[in-house]
């Protein structure tokens, strides 16, 4: 990352040094947490920590909407959960060997599976975004989250595909010449994946794409009047992030290898905000902070009392009001918005 | 290249803009002058498609767009640098330049970075500087910059010196001038009329929302006192 310009292109704040090893740090600990679990004994640790990395993809593409295009979705979960059902419905008609609609072969394979996943989840993101970006602020987030709950519904009813009760898939995808039913293997292959999703993201933020989109954010009719399409770019950002979260949905169908309409549930988007806000909006690596936080937060406090929710709730109001700006702004002079 | 007659224009139920014409010639400096609250920003905005006129004509290189969006007026070839500078405070003053960069005028060599950065050393010196930490002075030649990276065949300024120190203005005045003597057809909104008389090659004066003067600079010489009438305090 470009280190002059901190991780946010879009706020120069003084950084202390420090900062700029913290990403590495990050790495170092994430690479060592699955040996260090096996050698505590604590190899559900290793599950607990793929899903906050899947997590942290969806949060990190929800974040180039939010953070970087200033579009408050409140429908994310479709494209997490559409991702995911793409991934189910191919998996489970490339185990029968069954085409799915008696044309389009399945696969068991997981690179094939995610392009599709990312593709279906895009166009869903453009047909939505083509409709909800006609609109912005409340109506805005009040249209995507009709969509969501639209397709929530939809697969509720989808007895074919499990409706209500959800899909499930006899094995993980394949990779050749790696063993994805082993949880570190597949811990390896979306911390791989995450990071290549941050690699873009990071790209696409100090892109020439990002600015404008920055631009956009600070005054769209200022944007209009030196002739940008607003809306042109701002449907981009959001098919962009719609995307990413597909990517995050497909890879937790595999992971789980389960399916369910809960996946596309409001509830779900909610929480995709709560990482992407914790850990800082407009932040390359905020939304993982906020992942990880959120979740590990929610697993700590349900290992403790089935009453966790009680608790989670005051407990991310503290932080909001503490970590103003998100956990990646934390030691900056200047903090966030 | 500018043609407007008789453009009326509302804010909700307030008419602001009466009966506004006014011409712009390929090459020219024409000024929009009038007093504060006479409808000369509502002239520019009603021109770039910010606020939809009611009736008359904006035709632009040839072609009506009267009722058109902002971003395909401005993809046409016209520059605003709007009141109050608004430039994008977050971004650097190089991001703020190369943000919105287009080539619209492929007949005139294009307006680069080091082109502007030569018209306007202080920004070359604040490249990596963050656009709200610039002065006022700054900040404009900035806006300015922005439109001209653009590389529009029309550029419309208002009110480039508005609030700024005598030392600063004299200095934008100065880079105009040079802008001008490149060919680059300019719309001048502002009160100015002792530097305007000098740049310019035609003035157009509105009042209570209407043309009321229309003239060349030897028009405007020999009718001075008349249009001092009308602009002055």
């Amino acid at each position: 990352m470009d280190k002059a310009r901190g991780s946010d292109p879009m706020k120069k704040s003084g950084s202390p040094r420090w900062r700029g090893f913290l990403p590495l740090v990050g790495l170092v600990l994430l690479v060592a947490l699955p040996f260090a679990a096996q050698a505590f004994g604590q190899s559900a640790l290793t599950s607990l920590a793929t899903r906050m990395l899947i997590l942290a993809i969806a949060a990190s593409a929800l974040n180039i909407a939010l953070g970087l295009g200033g579009l408050v979705s409140f429908g994310h979960a479709a494209f997490y959960g559409v991702g995911a059902y793409a991934v189910g419905i191919l998996t489970t008609h490339g185990a029968s060997g069954m085409p799915f609609l008696g044309f389009v072969p399945g696969s068991e394979h997981l690179a094939v599976n995610l392009l599709v996943a990312m593709s279906v989840s895009g166009i869903v993101a453009g047909l939505i975004g083509a409709l909800a970006l006609r609109t912005s602020g409340v109506p805005f987030i009040m249209i995507t989250l009709a969509f969501a709950q639209m397709l929530f519904f939809f697969f509720v009813a989808l007895k074919a595909y499990g409706g209500d009760d959800g899909l499930s898939m006899r094995r993980r995808n394949a990779l050749p010449g790696l063993n994805m039913r082993d949880d570190v293997t597949f811990y390896f292959t979306s911390l791989t994946i995450l990071l290549a999703w941050l690699g873009v993201s990071a790209r696409l933020f100090h892109s020439r794409f990002g600015l404008l989109l920055g631009g956009i954010r600070q005054s769209e009719r200022r944007m209009q009047a030196i002739g940008v399409p607003t809306v042109r770019y701002r449907w981009l950002a959001f098919v962009l992030s719609g995307v990413g979260t597909g990517l995050a949905g497909g890879l937790m169908a595999v992971f789980g290898r389960f399916v369910s309409p809960d996946m596309m549930h409001w509830t779900q988007s909610g929480e995709l905000l709560i990482m992407v806000v914790l850990g800082g909006a407009g932040t390359i690596f905020g939304p993982v902070l906020g992942a990880f936080a959120l979740i590990g937060l929610e697993t700590l406090l349900a290992g403790w009392t089935e009453h966790w929710q009680i608790i989670l709730g005051p407990a991310l109001v503290l932080m909001a009001l503490t970590f103003r700006g998100g956990l990646a702004r934390l030691g900056r002079s200047e903090q966030g918005p | 290249m500018l043609k407007v007659r008789g453009l009326k224009a509302s804010y909700g139920a307030s008419r602001v803009l009466f009966d506004v014409s006014l011409d712009v010639a390929s090459g020219e400096v024409v000024t929009l002058l009038g007093r504060n609250g006479m409808g000369k920003t509502t002239t520019t905005r009603a021109i770039m498609g910010l606020l939809p006129p009611q009736a008359g004509v904006i035709e632009f290189n040839g072609r009506s767009v009267a009722g058109w969006r902002a971003d395909r007026i401005a993809r046409l070839g016209i520059g605003l640098v709007p009141e109050g500078r608004q430039i994008f405070p977050t971004l650097s003053v190089r991001e703020n330049l190369v943000a919105t960069a287009a080539d619209r005028n492929a007949a005139r060599s294009p307006w680069t970075l080091p082109r502007i950065f030569g018209l306007f050393p202080r920004l070359d010196e604040r490249q990596g500087q963050a656009g709200k930490t610039l002065s006022g002075g700054e900040q404009q030649m900035l806006a300015i910059g922005r439109a001209l990276m653009t590389n529009p065949d029309l550029l419309i300024l208002d009110e480039a010196t508005e609030g700024l120190a005598p030392v600063i203005r004299a200095e934008i005045w100065h880079c105009l001038e040079a802008i001008k003597a490149e060919g680059q057809s300019i719309l001048l909104v502002d009160k100015n009329i002792t530097v305007l008389e000098r740049l310019a090659d035609r003035h157009h004066v509105i009042e209570k929302g209407r043309t009321i003067w229309a003239g060349t600079r030897a028009d405007f010489v020999r009718e001075r006192a008349e249009v001092h009438r009308h602009v002055s305090f």
